[in-house]
């Protein structure tokens, strides 16, 4: 369910659901929740299935059962949008209100989330330094050892055998790691796209989410996907 | 108004059904109706009118919808027009500025291409008739102002495809436009009817039907087998009345009794390429079929190779550029070439009257397609049209035979009867509503009134009605953005303008592959290619494109960029697209021949000694009986089984006889799918194995539903549904959503929907789609079915003849099987220690 994430002298684990492990401080976090996407689009008229927030919430109450963390810290855009909150279904506004009864729940602010959900318990705040690590929802462009940051929603893809086969993952180089999105429909953004790319100068590592375990590639091995390089 | 040149009198039910009956000669008094214009002028030319055409006026002018099944060149076109051309005759010609008395008739067409064609093909015999017409073209391509002008003033007659058509009767002031229709005609009927395009246009033709009840429709077609069927498509609520042309001349049909020996497997033929060369040189212009873009090029590369004489041969398929297709199109309108290589785009279209023999290289996978390709040549009725064809493996020859014995005896694969597609209703139902609003009783009416939707029950109209309303999720939590509004009076309409303009943008059933623009550095466009056959190009790889070879430069303003080379082995594209499965009804002729070892006499030499060994070594399986082999070797052991049911549903029954072998510790690894077999190969030895239980129906249950969790066929499949059905937006060039991403949002939107409401009605029309589509199961379902009891087993100690084609096939196509962490965990796994090392 597992993969170590190689980072100077700390245990970090790549976990399969999504989430960032750090057993040191029994601390779970997880990047990119974009709760409500999905009705975000139906205002537009576009009725997407209804069921992203409760599958988002679904993966998130397993992760939390099989581990046990002391903490969870929700890395930035944990809503879609500001209205996001006030969407929520009852039940699963209920889900989430349980969740944040069991553990201790820090929101980091994102930019689809810059104000506190008010509708939710919580403590709020704009980054968290973990010893030598610092939790924020955007990457810095300057190098920044130690940070571990979301809002990119990264994935990568691998030809095996003919097949390219593409999945959201982690980035690290071992000084700074970036968050696969957690919401069930966070899109992606090729790793080989400039923001992503230029955090690590001196190459990568991608901890690609498989069905069943995690599965550390070096970018040397990863073919970009055509169609986000074109589009710049 | 001057008539009436033949016998005229009203239409007595037996004359008609006489005359449907046979070929009767023209000269037999027919009780049509021809006005002066038109006698004066076939009689100008000296022409005779034909018999099928003078009833398909007569049973018009009785007031039937007709059904014309005739052969390529009999004056079908004319035939369809016929009437329409007689009552605007009758009507007399339109004052120079005069408005009209709005749109007579509509002409619908698969191809943009066909309805240029019929323009130019009936301006001109309109215009020296004097009858004074206006007839026009709409196609994807004519400017908005001019489609708007179409819409308010309509000619007399407009030439168009189903896509305009579903976006005129979606219009508000569609029942001004067609008020005054009079006729349909839908040409090449039997292209459109078996698929959703035909579902699409079946419901556009039915809501024609209220617009203007007093029109009728005529459906031209190729020779089917199931005329009835189509006749109830056409017709409608009503059957059409058939009418069927005089069958063509014999076509004289030829396998190539290749000087090479007969390959193993493989599918280009290169072993008779010059033998191809020889008969393209002996022919005026010959078309030269293949089945898939790669072989193609492939072809049409070797073909120059040895082209010493400078023959002009070109090529043609789906992904070239327009522009090169629309050159090699005028060049053979004008006779500049001796052949073309072609795929499936040049099965309809355009007459060439100069083609007098037609190619076909592999076999050519159903009777009616061959048919279909033969009919391609020499459109004089009366010269019959040669056909060669050129079996490219041992397979292909028998089925080859089995095509040519089918061809023979007229008979064609029975189409499946169809049942209507759930997104193109879901499509429909948008459309109604943007059309100033439907009631919901009516429009269910209207719809089971077209033939696709016969069956449909109330209660899946209603779901889809709710699907276009607000998602009909069980879940109720977008009544408030809902896209349909029932109004106090019943009427469902859009609930906000932008409504309208989405189902605009969406309009109709086909939905591309991501596809990347193909250009050559500092140059032109040669075409376009699926996009994840670019992802899987490095810097400098080269492959065969457009009839070259080319070096992938990298990815540049929206294209991949390439320069000429002259690489070794180049790759070729393998196109998703253009591979059809062999059909079901060539499949059992294939059995029973091979079933017949008397009938191996006419085959070539080493194909008959190829069979006569099978016999020695294992046994040849009777025509009922499904033969499954294992032997030994190179360390593995392999399972080979024949059910000659087609690539896809052996892909099915491969994915999941293997997660049974898993289940039995059989440790599969592996396997390869041909049209005619399947291999797989293990660790453990299958020798012992149940086989009635491996090969048991009940693996369609939950096998199948655990596998297509993972499967990304079914999520492609999904893809499709989404779009047709307007849950996702379609891609447009040059807007931001680009295929890609719909590709990947659809798959998140897959996940969620299986895992929170799997009977949600856009999987059930996902199941329906796969069923007998990408994942062929409703096809291996029968054969499991059929062979129940009929295994016959024999375990080998080395491997057989009759699977040395298929595990030929081992490593030329990429392994099926592995499921995605397998494959995760090879890329990973050399790495994982330079993953770990710690900087």
């Amino acid at each position: 369910m597992q993969t170590p994430i190689a980072f100077a002298g700390l245990a970090l684990f790549a976990d399969l659901s999504g989430a960032l492990w750090l057993p040191e401080s029994a601390t779970l976090v997880v990047a990119d929740l974009h709760l409500e996407k999905g009705s975000s689009f139906a205002t537009r008229g576009v009725p997407l299935p209804p069921y992203d927030s409760l599958a988002t919430l679904i993966r998130l109450e397993e992760a939390c059962t099989r581990l046990q963390p002391r903490q969870v810290v929700a890395l930035g855009d944990s809503f879609h949008d500001v209205e996001a909150a006030s969407r929520l279904g009852p039940g699963v506004a209920e889900r989430l209100a349980g969740l944040l009864d069991r553990v201790d729940w820090l929101w980091i602010l994102g930019n689809h989330d810059p104000r506190p959900p008010d509708r939710f318990a919580g403590r709020v705040a704009e980054t968290l330094a973990l010893g030598p690590l610092l939790l924020r929802h955007e990457p810095e462009a300057a190098p920044a050892p130690g940070e571990v940051a979301g809002h990119l929603h990264p994935k990568a893809g691998v030809v095996v055998r003919g097949r390219r086969i593409g999945a959201r993952c982690f980035v690290s180089d071992g000084k700074r790691v970036l968050m696969p999105a957690f919401g069930a429909y966070a899109g992606g953004l090729d790793v080989f796209e400039a923001p992503i790319r230029s955090l690590f100068p001196e190459g990568f590592h991608a901890y690609l989410l498989g069905r069943d375990s995690v599965h550390a590639i070096s970018a040397s091995r990863l073919t970009p996907g055509a169609l986000p390089r074109l589009r710049r | 108004m001057a008539e009436a040149s033949l016998a005229e009198a009203s239409l007595a039910e037996a004359s008609l059904a006489e005359a449907s009956l046979a070929d009767e000669p023209a000269t037999l008094p027919v009780a049509a109706r021809l006005a002066a214009p038109i006698s004066d002028w076939f009689a100008g030319r000296g022409w005779q009118i034909r018999a099928h055409q003078l009833e398909t006026l007569a049973a018009a002018q009785a007031g039937h919808s007709v059904l014309l099944v005739a052969p390529t060149g009999g004056g079908k076109t004319l035939a369809g027009f016929l009437p329409s051309l007689v009552e605007l005759a009758e009507r007399g010609p339109r004052r120079p500025g005069m408005p009209g008395s709005g749109l007579h008739t509509l002409y619908v067409s698969p191809l943009k291409a066909l309805a240029v064609d019929v323009l130019r093909n009936l301006e001109e015999p309109a215009r020296e008739m004097g009858l004074g017409l206006s007839i026009e073209t709409r196609t994807g391509d004519t400017p908005p102002a001019k489609r708007d002008r179409q819409r308010r003033m309509p000619p007399d007659i407009l030439l168009t495809t189903p896509e305009q058509v579903a976006l005129m009767i979606s219009a508000p002031d569609a029942d001004r436009t067609f008020r005054h229709l009079k006729r349909v005609v839908v040409d090449e009927a039997h292209a459109l009817w078996g698929g959703k395009r035909g579902d699409l246009l079946a419901l556009g033709l039915a809501r024609l039907s209220q617009l203007a009840p007093t029109s009728r429709r005529i459906g031209l077609s190729a020779t089917v087998a199931d005329e009835a069927a189509l006749a109830r498509w056409v017709g409608g609520g009503t059957p059409a009345h058939l009418v069927k042309g005089a069958p063509g001349a014999e076509p004289q049909l030829r396998i190539l009794a290749s000087e090479e020996r007969v390959p193993w497997s493989g599918h280009s033929a290169r072993h008779a390429l010059g033998e191809v060369l020889t008969a393209i040189a002996g022919a005026r212009t010959a078309l030269v079929f293949v089945n898939t873009r790669a072989q193609a090029e492939f072809v049409f590369q070797d073909l120059w190779r040895m082209n010493h004489a400078g023959l002009e041969i070109a090529l043609h398929h789906g992904s070239l550029s327009p522009e090169q297709r629309r050159k090699v199109e005028a060049a053979m309108a004008a006779g500049k070439l001796r052949a073309v290589v072609c795929t499936s785009t040049l099965d309809l279209g355009i007459d060439w009257g100069a083609v007098d023999l037609v190619i076909q290289i592999g076999a050519p996978k159903g009777a009616a397609r061959m048919i279909q390709r033969i009919g391609r040549a020499n459109h004089r009725l009366d010269e019959p049209s040669r056909a060669l064809m050129v079996p490219a493996n041992r397979f292909e020859v028998l089925e080859c035979e089995a095509a040519v014995e089918a061809v023979r005896e007229g008979a064609l694969d029975p189409e499946f009867a169809r049942t209507g597609a759930l997104d193109v209703l879901a499509q429909h139902v948008l459309g109604m509503a943007c059309a100033g609003g439907f009631e919901a009783d009516a429009l269910y009416g209207e719809v089971t009134s077209a033939a696709p939707y016969g069956d449909l029950g109330r209660t899946d109209f209603d779901r889809v009605v709710e699907f276009v309303a607000t998602g009909g999720y069980a879940l109720k939590e977008y009544e408030r953005w809902r896209r349909l509004a029932r109004r106090k009076d019943g009427l469902w309409v859009p609930a906000h303008p932008a409504v309208s303009r989405q189902y605009r943008m969406n309009v109709g059933t086909i939905v591309q592959s991501p596809m990347i623009k193909v250009r050559l550095k500092g140059g032109r466009t040669l075409g376009e290619v699926e996009e994840w056959f670019v992802e899987q190009l490095r810097l400098g790889d080269t492959f065969v494109f457009a009839g070259e070879v080319l070096a992938f430069q990298g990815l540049r303003e929206m294209a991949a960029m390439v320069t000429r080379a002259t690489g070794r082995d180049p790759m070729v594209p393998s196109y998703n697209g253009g591979r059809f499965p062999l059909s079901t009804f060539l499949a059992a002729r294939v059995r029973r021949l091979l079933a017949e070892p008397a009938r191996w006499l006419s085959l070539p030499a080493p194909v008959s000694e190829w069979l006569g060994v099978q016999r020695l070594r294992s046994i040849i399986p009777k025509a009922g009986e499904l033969l499954v082999e294992t032997f030994p070797r190179a360390g593995k052991h392999y399972l080979v089984c024949y059910p000659f049911e087609g690539r896809l549903a052996h892909q099915t029954l491969g994915m999941l006889m293997t997660r049974r072998m898993e289940r039995a510790g059989l440790k599969p690894l592996g396997f390869v799918a041909s049209d005619y077999a399947l291999a797989a190969w293990s660790l453990g030895d299958p020798a012992g194995l149940d086989m009635g239980a491996l090969f048991d129906e009940d693996m369609l249950g939950d096998d199948l539903e655990a596998w297509l969790a993972e499967s990304a066929l079914m999520k492609r499949t999904f893809r499709n549904v989404a779009v047709i059905a307007g849950l996702i937006e379609r891609r447009h060039p040059g807007l931001e959503k680009t295929g890609r991403q719909v590709t990947f949002s659809s798959d998140l939107i897959y996940d969620v929907l299986r895992r929170h409401e799997p009977d949600h009605i856009l999987m059930q029309a996902t199941w329906a789609d796969a069923a007998t589509g990408l994942l062929d199961i409703r096809r291996l379902g029968e054969m499991l079915a059929r062979i129940k009891g009929h295994i016959v087993i024999r375990n080998l100690p080395r491997v057989s003849p009759l699977a040395v084609p298929v595990m030929l096939e081992i490593g030329r196509e990429p392994v099926a099987g592995e499921a995605m962490d397998a494959l995760l965990g090879e890329a990973a796994d050399a790495l994982i220690s330079e993953a770990m090392a710690v900087d």
